[in-house]
């Protein structure tokens, strides 16, 4: 494992025990480097929101080693994990999850007040930098649940970035927009690994997307088939 | 590290934006502050009133001189027959005076005493009540009025005249009420009285004494020490009643006791002469924690609901925020905080509605005849009770908060992210 490895996954096995035992991954192993972007993809249902949910540590269900940074995260306590997802991985979903009461701007913040190493004032012109980049910041004071999907989506990735993580994960991010946003969407994250040297990790079923990235994991079965 | 900026911003966030159901859940605690500080400070208001009717003005030991008959008898004294059987029929009590002995000496140790906050003798006597031809029976009482008023609250049973009055005139009487109103006598009328031997004398009644107790008042009058030591023909050391009033109501048994022992006199403490009070007064404060507790149970189930509830439909929510990092922990924080603080402002407005309320019964009239002194009903504002209110609202919030919350550390945020 070199060090400019971000991300290690070794034997990962894991089952489903409910309705049936069922072996939805089976020895998983990959690493990701410094500043690639991956793209994931496979059938519906061959477990890549799986592998991917114990890839960001909110899933501690599984059997094998995942390194993070060269450290082990496997086994670590909710708490700590916590905070690991805090400061070194953005999620960004499918379904554009932001807190629908709270505004725009404090959606981003969130997670840096979390982690609190800066004060407020840095905090919310981090927060309205990365609403820039994302060319949002005419939103940064609506409610959350008064914007379009696709603004939404581009409030879910600079949330995703305010902590600037290690790694940014994204469960077909782009499977809800038009295929104008999701244009859009892949440019954004092309240019944060371009520019930023920004490590990627991402699930589609967008040929075209995923043509665009560095490298394409093709999943099936529970397995990778070729990466 | 908890990160207590944010956690409170996040539930104050929740409760604004759901200011509704925030509102009844306070309101629900606000109820049960507010009737219990309504319940507390009328009940307590009624207590110290009547421990004001009856023990404020009960002498914690009462000292006298109690006729019975010898527990020797003259045969004991006759060495003679000391083993034999005897037997004595139709023993008589001793005419004895109820005088106590010594009566000045025993006042000067009582007042060295450091538990004693005042004795004061008493000297009462038989007399009759005169108006034309109808004779009254009755009893005077000889007192120090200032200390009376001082140690027992006599000011407040005399409902006309002053008490300080009985010292400016010489032979002045404050007269029963119920004496009064059979004789049609009112204050600056004169009375006359006589005495058991027979004598006459004319009183000047400055004022009238009503204790709420009709068999007190229809015969007792009360006139200064050497007023009624005039009347009796009876030197100035002359007394027969003692009463202590100690700063510890505790000590009154175990005092009673020395006294009985040591000066061969009959000593009453306070306990003895009211046992069935107490019982009264923890009877009522049980009634009253009782039915709060009850109060505020219905409202922390309130609460319990509504928070569960809420963490129903924050079930996204809390998956984003587990997801970007926020602990369990710091989620639970956030709904145990927003309990809390429903607790606090709930209980807050409940101490100020009780207090509210219970000042407008304090000014509603409330007369009767018993109680001469007492114009409204009585409420007591003592501030424990606020502090009190204010810790039930919130353990009770925390208790209601605590299981919903800890459901909400719980939640697997790739349950709920997977369930969309
Ligand atoms: N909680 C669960 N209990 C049992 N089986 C599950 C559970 N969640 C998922 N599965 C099964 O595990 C397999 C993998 O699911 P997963 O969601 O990872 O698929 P996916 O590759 O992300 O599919 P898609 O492309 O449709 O999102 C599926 O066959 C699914 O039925
Ligand atoms: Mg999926």
């Amino acid at each position: 494992m070199g060090n400019n490895t971000i991300l290690e996954a070794r034997n990962i096995n894991k089952y489903f025990r409910e309705p049936v035992l069922f072996h939805v991954l089976k020895d998983i192993n990959f690493s990701i480097k410094h500043g690639e972007f991956v793209s994931i993809m496979g059938k519906s249902g061959c477990g890549k929101s799986t592998l991917l949910y114990i890839l960001s540590t909110m899933d501690t269900d599984y059997e094998g080693e995942l390194f993070l940074n060269g450290e082990l995260v496997s086994g670590k306590h909710h708490e700590e994990l916590a905070k690991i997802r805090n400061s070194n991985i953005g999620f960004v979903f499918q379904f554009h999850y932001l807190l629908s009461e709270f505004t725009v701007l404090e959606n981003v913040m969130l997670p840096a007040k979390k982690l609190g190493l800066k004060s407020f004032e840095e905090i919310e012109y981090d927060a309205m930098e990365k609403l820039k980049l994302l060319d949002i910041q005419e939103q940064a004071n609506k409610l959350a649940s008064r914007i379009s999907g696709g603004q939404k989506q581009r409030v879910a990735i600079a949330r995703a970035l305010i902590n600037d993580p290690a790694i940014i994960m994204g469960d077909e991010p782009t499977g809800n927009l038009d295929s104008h946003n999701a244009q859009n969407v892949m440019n954004i994250f092309k240019n944060l690994s371009v520019e930023r040297n920004l490590s990627l990790l991402v699930v589609t079923h967008d040929h075209d997307f995923a043509e665009k990235t560095d490298r394409i994991i093709e999943m099936g079965d529970g397995t990778i088939i070729s990466q | 590290m908890i990160n207590w900026k944010v956690i409170l911003s996040i539930s104050k966030t929740h409760l604004l934006s759901r200011i509704k159901q925030s509102s009844i859940a306070a309101l629900g605690v606000t109820f049960g502050i507010g009737t219990f500080i309504i319940l507390v400070s009328f009940m307590t208001g009624l207590n110290g009133l009547l421990d004001g009717l009856i023990l404020n003005r009960t002498p914690h030991v009462h000292i006298y001189n109690e006729i019975k008959p010898s527990e020797r008898q003259p045969l004991d004294l006759y060495d003679k027959w000391e083993n034999s059987f005897k037997l004595v029929h139709s023993v008589k009590p001793k005419l004895t005076q109820a005088k106590i002995h010594n009566a000045l000496p025993l006042i000067q140790e009582l007042r060295k005493n450091p538990d004693v906050k005042g004795a004061i003798p008493q000297l009462k006597s038989q007399i009759f009540y005169i108006s034309g031809s109808i004779e009254l029976g009755g009893n005077l009482v000889g007192i120090d009025v200032l200390e009376e008023v001082r140690l027992f609250n006599f000011g407040d049973y005399v409902v006309k005249g002053s008490p300080e009055a009985l010292n400016n005139y010489e032979n002045g009487i404050l007269i029963g009420s119920g004496v009064a109103e059979k004789m049609s006598l009112d204050i600056g009328n004169t009375v006359q009285i006589s005495t058991v031997r027979g004598d006459l004398f004319p009183l000047k009644i400055v004022g009238i004494y009503q204790s709420g107790l009709a068999d007190i008042d229809n015969i007792q009058s009360f006139a200064s020490l050497k007023t009624v030591q005039k009347i009796l023909g009876e030197p100035k050391n002359y007394f027969t009643d003692i009463n202590v009033k100690l700063f510890d109501i505790e000590k009154a048994v175990p005092m009673a006791r020395n006294i009985e022992n040591q000066f061969n006199l009959t000593a009453v403490d306070i306990k003895t002469a009211n046992a069935q009070f107490e019982t009264g007064t923890s009877i009522r404060n049980l009634i009253t924690y009782a039915v709060s507790i009850t109060l505020l149970i219905v409202a922390g189930f309130g609460i319990y609901n509504i928070l569960n509830m809420m963490i129903y439909e924050k079930m996204n929510d809390i998956a984003i925020l587990k997801a970007t990092g926020f602990s369990g922990k710091d989620v639970q924080y956030i709904f145990i905080s927003q309990a809390i603080l429903i607790g606090l402002f709930g209980g807050i407005l409940g101490l100020v509605v009780g207090y509210s309320i219970s000042s407008v019964i304090d000014t509603l009239p409330f007369e009767t005849e018993a109680l001469p002194t007492i114009k409204t009903y009585p409420v007591n504002y003592s501030v424990w009770y606020y502090v009190i209110g204010i810790s039930f609202a919130m353990i009770s919030t925390f208790l209601a908060g605590y299981l919903p919350s800890r459901k909400a550390r719980k939640i697997d945020p790739v349950e709920i992210i997977r369930g969309q």
